[in-house]
């Protein structure tokens, strides 16, 4: 594996796989009495967030103190970073403090890439979030989650059909699940107005809809966008009320999926706009056992990113 | 002062010896040797490239350039004149300012620097500046832009055509609708999708392009294009030349070459407005400025400091330094590829330009009793680009650590040596 995780194309299938696998050995061990493991001990991640995401933060500092490792949390609004600190000097701070691993989160699209790519720290970096581009643990927590509810597709997504569903073209969620349910084989459907589709998704290896209604059927897993309400001020969508219309997952569509489908949300969720409250509640609905698996997929990542030993000889230790 | 440039190459293969007399070529033939004798070594002599779209950051940002490193980079990019665009702090929408970058061009004395006039006050896209006034000024301002910054307004626009016609005026137009690139960071298309980056579209050059060539032929005013980057803009300004249309317009080295896919890793280096664009759209621009519906070469030289470049790309500032790599990356992407030959070459980066201009002391024949306005290229020579050893007081290069062919030996100015064998000549006062 490389030493940072920027996109899901740093990633082969099979180092996808290999995340997955030792996350699951993972989930083995917080089962276990012993949560914590001593890994990472003496080693150092950063949190670098530029935009407030509680729970994503949490996620990463949560994986990071269950292997062990100091966490140092570097919430860059109201810092110094808010009156004119650059990426640069920021990031050449925290070399100077001896990081790791940078986990940073940022408005600006390839800011993870720069922070990696310019020379101006030695860590591994991981992307928690850069603008409107990917959010790679977020997917891998998702193929993660329907690898736990669909055990048939274990080693492969061949055959799988992912419907994802809202704002494509500002979402880095979208943009790195379309990378990995892709290369392990999934079959992607985008739904969503054609104003919420990049102009360049001919690229892409997915199908497109405008209408869910004529693809909810056929799916075995949904994932349902947030939608930003400032989309609609820039005539993305005439009003929140149309876009749930046409959209938002009610109980009618609820009850058009398959029975063993499942409804995916990344969180935070609009209740009533993209989703409404029975289905983000409904058995079918994992958007919880997202969040606990996040937790041990980024376990996986600092694991694999930062080097260890074998897990087995660890836990022996 | 009399001085021989001794066996020089011209265009169609003659070896000659040119004779160079005050500011003038006094006389051109074989033996000659009046002066000083400079060997130019059979390399090949051409007038002096003109470029009509020049950023050189002073008054006002001269930690990016000055009108003296701005030169100096020209003179060692083969330009013996250069146009400043407005775009300064303050802007250069007043006869003083205009007067002030003149003078400064003339103090520095490496390349004769015309100062372009905004088209609207503070470049805001509000009132009209005082146009006559730079026209009268000693500055002589012919050429008007809000470059940088579209002059959005179609009713605006159109008086400014009209009003410029006084004084055989043109205004240079940045095509690019506002509203349609709120944001935008890059070339709408494939690669802005994956990147999540926000597109710019071809569509918000090309509706500005297609309403001003219907402007400038309503009123029938002169109307130049500034850096065209897309295949469909090319379409439109052929459309508009084939109705008589009275419009030129004009291409960057770099969107003859570089490509969208570049910012493939988010470097800010290649960050640029109006954007890199996809591959068609270069050969379309290449096919276009080989066939004239792009009249001239523009360098859209644009100096930024390290920091406006050394960070993420959303934050980056737009431009590129272009001066002293223009000549090499047109004869890469033109001439190797057999699109044009040098004369045409001559054409699109001297001799168009001055005519557009009406900068009439550069951009000539070299004949007996034109202005010596003059630059000597080894066609020979490959070099590869080093910023550190640029000239230019910024060093946002694109072309860095390329290899590029065909390399500027020496530049005579008004009949002075600006640039021997590649070192800028220093002291060069008039």
């Amino acid at each position: 594996m490389k030493k940072h995780l920027l996109s899901i194309n740093d990633l082969s299938a099979s180092d996808a796989l290999e995340i997955l696998n030792t996350a699951s050995e993972l989930a083995k061990i917080s089962d276990g009495p012993m949560k914590k493991l001593p890994t990472l001990r003496g080693r150092t991640v950063v949190n670098l967030f530029f935009e407030d995401s509680t729970r994503t933060r949490i996620s990463f500092e949560s994986a990071a103190k269950r292997l062990s490792a100091d966490v140092i949390n570097f919430s860059a609004k109201g810092s110094s970073v808010s009156k004119g600190e650059s990426l640069k000097d920021t990031a050449q701070t925290l070399q100077a403090m001896g990081a790791d691993a940078v986990v940073i989160r940022h408005g600006a699209s390839g800011a993870a890439q720069r922070l990696a790519d310019s020379g101006w720290i030695s860590a591994s970096v991981i992307n928690a979030g850069d603008g409107t581009h990917e959010h790679p643990t977020q997917a891998l927590l998702d193929a993660y989650t329907i690898r736990s509810k669909f055990p048939e597709f274990r080693e492969s997504f061949a055959g799988l059909k992912v419907g994802i569903v809202g704002d494509i073209l500002h979402s880095r969620v979208a943009r790195s699940n379309v990378l990995l349910l892709t290369k392990l084989g999934a079959h992607v459907t985008l739904i969503a107005p054609p104003t919420l589709i990049p102009v360049g998704v001919t690229d892409w290896k997915v199908d497109v809809s405008y209408d869910l209604d004529s693809v909810i059927n056929k799916v075995d897993v949904l994932m349902v966008l947030r939608v930003q309400s400032e989309r609609m001020a820039d005539s993305f969508f005439p009003s929140e009320r149309e876009y749930s219309r046409g959209y938002g997952l009610d109980l009618a569509r609820l009850n058009s999926l398959k029975s063993k489908a499942i409804v995916m949300h990344p969180g935070p969720m609009n209740r009533g706009l993209e989703i409404s409250a029975e289905s983000a509640d409904s058995h079918q609905s994992v958007v919880l056992a997202q969040v606990s698996n996040g937790v041990l997929v980024r376990m996986a990542v600092l694991y694999q990113l930062l080097g260890g030993a074998a897990l087995a000889g660890e836990v022996s230790a | 002062m009399h001085f021989t440039i001794g066996n020089a190459r011209m265009l169609d293969g003659n070896i000659v010896d040119v004779v160079i007399n005050g500011d003038v070529i006094s006389e051109i033939g074989s033996g000659l040797k009046v002066g000083e004798f400079i060997d130019a070594k059979k390399n090949l002599l051409i007038p002096g490239l003109v470029d009509l779209h020049t950023h050189l950051r002073e008054p006002g940002r001269e930690d990016s350039e000055t009108v003296a490193t701005g030169s100096a980079a020209a003179a060692k990019g083969g330009y013996t004149a250069i146009s400043a665009m407005a775009n300064t702090f303050p802007v250069a929408d007043t006869a003083g300012v205009v007067e002030q970058v003149y003078r400064l061009g003339q103090e520095a004395g490496l390349c004769d620097v015309f100062p372009i006039g905004a088209v609207t006050q503070g470049l805001k896209g509000e009132a009209l500046a005082e146009l006559g006034a730079m026209a009268n000024s000693k500055a002589k301002v012919r050429i008007f832009s809000d470059d940088g910054k579209c002059v959005s307004d179609p009713l605006l626009m159109r008086r400014a055509l009209e009003y410029v016609k006084t004084f055989n005026g043109i205004i240079a137009q940045h095509a690019q609708d506002p509203a349609l690139t709120v944001g935008s960071q890059m070339n709408e298309g494939i690669v802005s999708a994956r990147l999540g980056l926000t597109g710019w579209p071809a569509v918000a050059e090309e509706a500005i392009i297609a309403r001003d060539i219907l402007l400038a032929e309503h009123v029938g005013s002169r109307l130049h294009i500034c850096h065209l980057t897309t295949a469909g803009g090319v379409d439109l300004v052929r459309f508009a030349k084939s109705r008589g249309i009275n419009v030129t317009a004009e291409v960057t080295p770099h969107h003859l070459l570089l490509t969208d896919e570049l910012v493939q890793n988010y470097d800010p280096i290649f960050k640029v407005n109006p954007p890199l664009r996809t591959e068609k759209d270069v050969l379309a621009l290449r096919n276009g400025l080989a066939d004239g519906t792009i009249d001239i070469v523009g360098t859209d030289h644009a100096p930024h400091p390290t920091e406006d470049k050394d960070c993420e790309w959303q934050s980056a500032a737009f431009g590129m330094v272009g001066l002293e790599t223009a000549l090499s990356v047109v004869v890469k992407s033109m001439v190797e590829s057999n699109l044009m030959n040098w004369s045409d070459l001559v054409d699109r980066m001297s001799i168009a330009p001055a005519k557009i201009a009406g900068y009439s002391k550069h951009g000539n024949q070299i004949i007996k009793g034109a202005q010596a306005n003059l630059t000597i290229i080894d066609t020979d020579k490959t070099w590869i680009v080093d910023r550190n050893r640029l000239s230019s007081k910024s060093k946002n290069t694109p072309f860095e650590g390329m290899k590029l062919p065909s390399q500027v030996i020496h530049t005579f100015l008004n009949g002075k040596q600006v640039l021997n064998n590649g070192l800028v000549v220093n002291g060069g006062s008039n």
